[in-house]
């Protein structure tokens, strides 16, 4: 099938309203400009409105998969409603080609008094696919789901996973769209049921213009092709996926859920210092790291844990004297240790390093340095990964 | 907002603008055929959903909708029979009499709350799927159909033990309880807007709707004199009402010109009901909680 262009955005803003009175008031308002056929395009913003999304243009082609990614309040919700054509934009334009099929909400037109099959029928039905269609495919979805003999029970007995799993096998399997809408959608079930979603939606892709909403920057990295990064509305970046998560990760500095760096000292450490030749290094660079510890009494046997975390907090690379049988033991008084670190075969970007020191059963720990130092790799090297091979 | 432009040999496409809807009449009007049109398999499924729900968890099942009709005309009876409230003579015997107003009165009155009632419910899907929103206003017609019928049930019962005959005229008395669906439907719909934006409506059509039973002549005959004849006569629910009980068992029409009057300009308000209903949706779904 040639590549044909299937959504088309062209310059859409879209603004709300914070105050809730206002809100209804502005929505009177609305209401009132939409029948009296008056001339609605705005690029103005009322009191107590801001823009959720600014002046966005893009376009998408069958077979193609775009990542749309953000901190919360990006907008990227807000550009998939517009999307679905569920609200109207407040300027610029939308064109979708063909049938568009959204998995946001999943489990919608359920009554939980109604069992499973009974809700088969009406969550079909709201996604727009008639009866026969479903019929057909009736036995497939109930084995997709995993929830066998359940099937005949009220949802309302379910467990979240199970309703989840349910919403999501019924609507991957009715829907053939020509534009698909993913937000949020691929977190569901064990990783069995996780890799079939990753099939059906991999089916589904080829023939469709797929836009992904996700905070997970792995499953971005592996479904798409190209990456949309919006920042407070903005598009921030349109292009390559590395790119994109990279710049998304360096800009979310300020993310609440990461730990506050600390240096804690326990007996019979006195006192510790960590010092680096250099901390800004090249692909494959190696630092050399000099600890001063000072004992009130020996530690034989003392274990050293170097992990270095990325932006997402997951341990990428570290150096474990246990691994690799280097024995250290501190005797009482000031120690030295110089321990090399590398080389580092790290794609570009910045890790924080934490240096853990524990006694010889590795339960307790005498001193703790945690993400106070910053490693940067400079950016001649990029990918997905943090571990470059060759 | 939205310009759907078909052709078999290629893909749908639309496109969405800010620009209102009623700059291209002719597409809106073909839209809107087509969306009523779509959606009946959906109002089918919605309207089985909601009655299979709404009396499974109960023990008395669909006894629940027998009851309102029955306490109201037992309430009556009672007064009347007490002197409590007189209200003369009726053409056919009171609780007969008051039984028919009320079934009839209990179909505006749900067809007036389903409107709101279903749009309010539905604030979830309608924020996340795209569907035909039709299907909401149909699968409340159905609701208010199936428990009409049931009652009507109630009413055959009722005319037999009370020896009330119906007249030839039944047929046409069929249409009345169509035209006072529409009414209600009618002033629902219209509601919806404002009803989604401020919660003022509900609470006010819950007080209101008590006040306006006791204004139409569905428990008293319809009074001849006084300010009570000029309220009623203000009031567009009773000759609807009135003319269709009267179809059923006196076999002639009072006023029939009023009659069809109101019928036509309901019929008329009620698809610019649907029209409002369809273009203030957007605006609506922006703005709900959901």
């Amino acid at each position: 099938m040639s590549k044909d262009v299937l959504i088309t955005v062209e310059s859409v803003s879209k603004r709300f309203c914070r105050d809730l009175k206002r809100s209804l008031w502005y929505g009177i308002q609305d209401i009132s400009t939409e029948l009296c056929c008056s001339k609605s395009s705005s690029l103005s913003l009322r009191e107590d409105e801001f823009w959720a999304l600014n002046d966005i243009t893009f376009e998408l082609r069958r077979g193609e998969c775009l990542g749309l990614i953000g901190s919360n309040g990006a907008g990227k919700s807000t550009l998939l409603k517009l999307l679905n054509g569920l609200m109207k934009p407040d300027h610029g334009r939308i064109i979708i080609t063909g049938v568009t099929g959204a998995l946001i909400e999943l489990n919608a037109g359920f009554n939980p008094i109604l069992t499973g099959r009974e809700n088969i029928f009406i969550n079909a039905s709201v996604l727009g696919v008639p009866k026969r269609r479903v019929d057909q495919i009736l036995d497939e979805i109930i084995n997709f789901s995993g929830i066998g003999e359940f099937i005949d029970t009220p949802v309302q007995y379910y467990s979240s996973g199970m309703k989840v799993r349910l919403g999501f096998s019924i609507a991957t399997l009715v829907i053939k769209p020509d534009v698909l809408l993913l937000d949020e959608v691929l977190a569901v079930g064990d990783a069995h049921f996780r890799s079939k979603c990753y099939n059906r939606i991999g089916r589904l892709r080829e023939n469709a213009a797929v836009i992904f909403v996700s905070h997970s920057m792995d499953q971005v990295a592996q479904i798409c092709d190209a990456c949309l990064l919006l920042e407070k509305g903005r598009m921030s970046y349109f292009g390559e996926v590395s790119e994109g998560i990279q710049r998304y990760l360096e800009g979310d500095s300020e993310s609440d859920g990461e730990a506050k760096p600390f240096e804690i000292v326990e007996d019979p450490v006195i006192a510790a210092s960590l010092a680096w030749d250099r901390l800004d290094i090249d692909y494959g660079g190696t630092i050399i790291l000099t600890a001063k510890i000072e004992t009130s009494r020996a530690i034989p046997g003392a274990l050293v844990h170097i992990p270095f975390y990325d932006r997402e907090e997951t341990v990428v690379a570290e150096w474990n004297s246990r691994r690799i049988g280097q024995v250290i033991n501190l005797e009482q008084g000031c120690n030295n240790l110089q321990i090399q670190l590398g080389p580092l075969y790290l794609k570009g970007g910045t890790y924080k390093i934490a240096f853990i020191l524990n006694d010889s059963t590795g339960n307790r720990y005498h001193f703790w340095s945690f993400k106070k130092y910053v490693v940067c790799v400079n950016g001649s090297v990029r990918g997905k990964a943090a571990y470059q091979l060759g | 907002m939205k310009r759907i432009l078909t052709n078999p040999k290629t893909l749908q496409r639309i496109v969405y603008t800010p620009e209102s809807q009623l700059r291209h009449p002719l597409k809106l009007l073909r839209s809107m055929m087509y969306d009523l049109f779509a959606s009946r398999e959906l109002a089918w499924r919605l309207f089985i959903r909601d009655i299979n729900a709404m009396y499974r968890q109960t023990i008395l099942g669909y006894v629940w909708a027998f009851l309102p009709p029955i306490v109201i005309t037992l309430t009556f009876v009672y007064l009347n029979s007490q002197a409590i409230f007189q209200v003369g003579d009726t053409v056919i015997p009171y609780p007969a009499y008051v039984m028919s107003g009320t079934v009839l009165w209990q179909v505006f009155i749900d067809a007036l709350n389903s409107p709101i009632k279903l749009v309010s419910s539905s604030k979830s899907i309608l924020s996340k799927v795209n569907f035909p929103r039709e299907a909401l206003i149909l699968a409340g017609v159905g609701e208010v159909l199936f428990n009409f019928l049931i009652r009507l049930i109630l009413l055959v019962v009722v005319f037999i033990l009370f020896n009330v005959h119906v007249q030839a005229s039944a047929c046409f008395a069929f249409f009345g309880v169509i035209i006072l669906i529409a009414m209600g439907l009618m002033i629902g719909i219209l509601l919806v807007p404002m009803a989604m934006l401020y919660q003022d409506i509900e609470k006010g059509l819950a007080v209101f709707t008590g006040m306006w039973l006791l204004l139409t002549p569905v428990a008293y005959p319809p009074p001849t004199h006084g300010l009570a004849m000029h309220l009623v006569q203000l009031n567009p629910v009773a000759p609807l009402l009135v003319g269709t009980r009267d179809l059923l068992t006196v076999g002639t029409l009072a006023q029939p010109v009023r009659f069809l009057l109101i019928a036509g300009i309901t019929f008329g308000l009620l698809l610019i009901g649907w029209l409002i209903y369809r273009l203030a949706l957007p605006h609506l779904i922006q703005r709900m909680n959901a």
